[in-house]
């Protein structure tokens, strides 16, 4: 509870000096719309926000989702082959290495202007956190544990199921909460490229339309949809893995 | 549920022995040196006997359990676990329980018990429901639900031993199982596993540092010889299992075996564990 007093109060400030700034003379219009015309931007635009948010999270998740079926799968993958291991893992961390920004319009020349490179871009920049957390999860089980389940007669997949799977869920976790703070990015990326609805498109027509409230007002939605995504995987966390909360008695 | 218990394996009362013939087992270390864990091992167990195993740390103790449990082969001599010799055969005659309890902090105190028996395919609600009477019997009832989380270390390390007993093995491998406890319920632990061996007779070999808990649990305790490992003196103890612990602390014959225990590891090792 006192955490959130902070997190609000220091949030307030923010805001305040936003408001302060927005008021100077020196500072143009264009560049900076005050929180009053933030507000009105969302008052005036609300279904306009409200549409282009829905195909901007629509992309997210729907991204997500195939980066955490490919994630999970690839690291079980790559957990159980160490062949595969060897062999991919320079490559996914070089992946990483390739800038997003630049595979955008390579993406929509080969997937039109649909969901289709949006989701990948969402996937691609979602793929690389999961897949090292879930594989750091999977290779981080103690060794005893495993000596342990193979003197019980344990199978390879019962091993993997009973006690490594369970034990990488917190690092999953982590994974997707980085991912879902990403995600958010990469729609956008995907919507700069080439799209015809979306909130990234919106932010992007409103700068050249100069309507800089509407710009603002793109953000902060942006903003709190990563937020929520990122808080939504904090509570699923805590719902799927109640063992391993911070403050559970030792 | 079924109204009857569920059966038990009848060749876990009847036990099987354990022989060691030469036994060696070499590593190659972090430098690439030859690490020689045990040389020259010889050791028999009989059916339903309990030995104690104890030495220095680093003695390769608790490679003997791997070798016995078929988790390691030796580089040298046999190894036979009843009529099994081949490391697969003996990992199905073993039960191992390890120093630590490594429950599964996901999984209650009843599945944790039940993990040995999932482990071989059976399916989680019955191999809960088989699991269930020896947690009365142990004195875990009420405790089933619990989290490993909320348990105390001796309950710990009770859960543990369900679950090493469950899969009726014949041979029950211990590694320092009281190790990590507290002084005080390291001592109740004793006298309980004394009596759960009474009442669950099995061919046990328990490695310790501790040679008053040897003694106190055992048939017949080993003394092995620092690294390479091999046995220097076996010391038999002449009193009827289950013992009680309080006579046993003031029991002179005890009293006698420890200090031989104690002089056999000195003159061994140069060195006390």
């Amino acid at each position: 509870m006192r955490r959130l007093a902070l997190t609000v109060a220091l949030l307030a400030a923010c805001v305040a000096l936003w408001a302060w700034l927005a008021s100077l003379d020196s500072v143009d219009d264009l560049t900076l719309a005050s929180p009053r015309e933030v507000a009105q931007a969302f008052d005036d635009d609300w279904s306009l926000l409200w549409e282009n948010a829905w195909v901007t999270l629509q992309e997210v998740l729907l991204g997500l989702a195939i980066a955490v079926v490919a994630g999970v799968a690839f690291a079980v993958g790559m957990h159980l082959s160490r062949t595969l291991r060897d062999a991919a893992y320079p490559l996914l961390v070089g992946s990483q290495a390739i800038p997003i920004v630049v595979l955008a319009p390579i993406f929509v020349l080969a997937f039109d202007y649909g969901i289709g490179p949006k989701l990948a871009i969402v996937a691609l920049i979602c793929f690389f956190p999961i897949t090292v957390n879930v594989l750091d999860g999977l290779r981080a089980v103690d060794a005893e544990q495993l000596k342990l389940m193979r003197s019980f007669g344990a199978s390879r997949l019962r091993t993997l199921r009973a006690v490594e799977l369970p034990a990488a869920l917190p690092s999953f976790f982590s994974g997707l909460r980085v991912a879902a703070t990403v995600s958010v990015i990469g729609a956008v990326f995907g919507e700069w490229a080439g799209s015809d609805a979306g909130l990234g498109r919106l932010v992007l027509l409103g700068n050249n339309q100069l309507q800089t409230p509407r710009v603002y007002a793109g953000i902060v939605l942006l903003t709190l949809m990563a937020v929520a995504l990122f808080a939504l995987a904090s509570l699923a966390e805590r719902l799927v893995c109640p063992w391993n909360r911070k403050d559970a008695p030792t | 549920m079924k109204s009857e218990a569920p059966a038990r394996e009848p060749h876990a009362a009847a036990g099987i022995d354990v022989t060691l013939t030469g036994v060696a087992r070499r590593y190659r270390g972090r430098r690439g040196a030859e690490l020689t864990a045990v040389e020259e091992l010889d050791l028999t167990v009989g059916a339903v006997e309990v030995v104690g195993v104890v030495g220095p740390s680093g003695c390769g103790k608790s490679t003997l359990l791997e070798l016995i449990a078929g988790l390691q082969e030796p580089d040298a001599g046999a190894i036979a676990v009843g009529p099994a010799s081949s490391g697969a055969e003996r990992l199905a005659a073993c039960a191992l329980m390890p120093q630590r309890d490594l429950l599964l902090p996901w999984r209650d105190a009843l599945g944790n018990a039940a993990l040995a028996l999932e482990a071989q395919g059976i399916r989680s609600a019955a191999a809960r429901e088989r699991a269930e009477p020896l947690f009365e019997r142990f004195g875990l009832a009420e405790f089933e639900r619990s989290r490993p989380a909320e348990l105390s270390g001796g309950m710990r390390q009770r859960v543990a031993f369900i679950r090493t007993l469950l899969p009726d093995r014949p041979v029950l491998l211990l590694d320092e199982p009281f190790a990590a406890l507290d002084a005080i319920t390291r001592a109740e632990m004793q006298q309980w596993l004394a009596d759960a061996l009474a009442s669950e007779p099995r061919t046990v070999v328990l490695v310790t540092h501790d040679v008053e808990e040897a003694l106190f649990l055992c048939d017949r305790v080993a003394v092995l010889s620092p690294r390479p490992g091999r046995v220097v003196t076996q010391l038999d103890v002449p009193l009827p299992r289950p013992r009680d612990r309080r006579a046993a602390i003031v029991d002179p014959e005890l009293a006698r075996l420890r200090a031989r225990a104690l002089a056999a590891l000195d003159a061994s090792g140069e060195r006390r564990p």
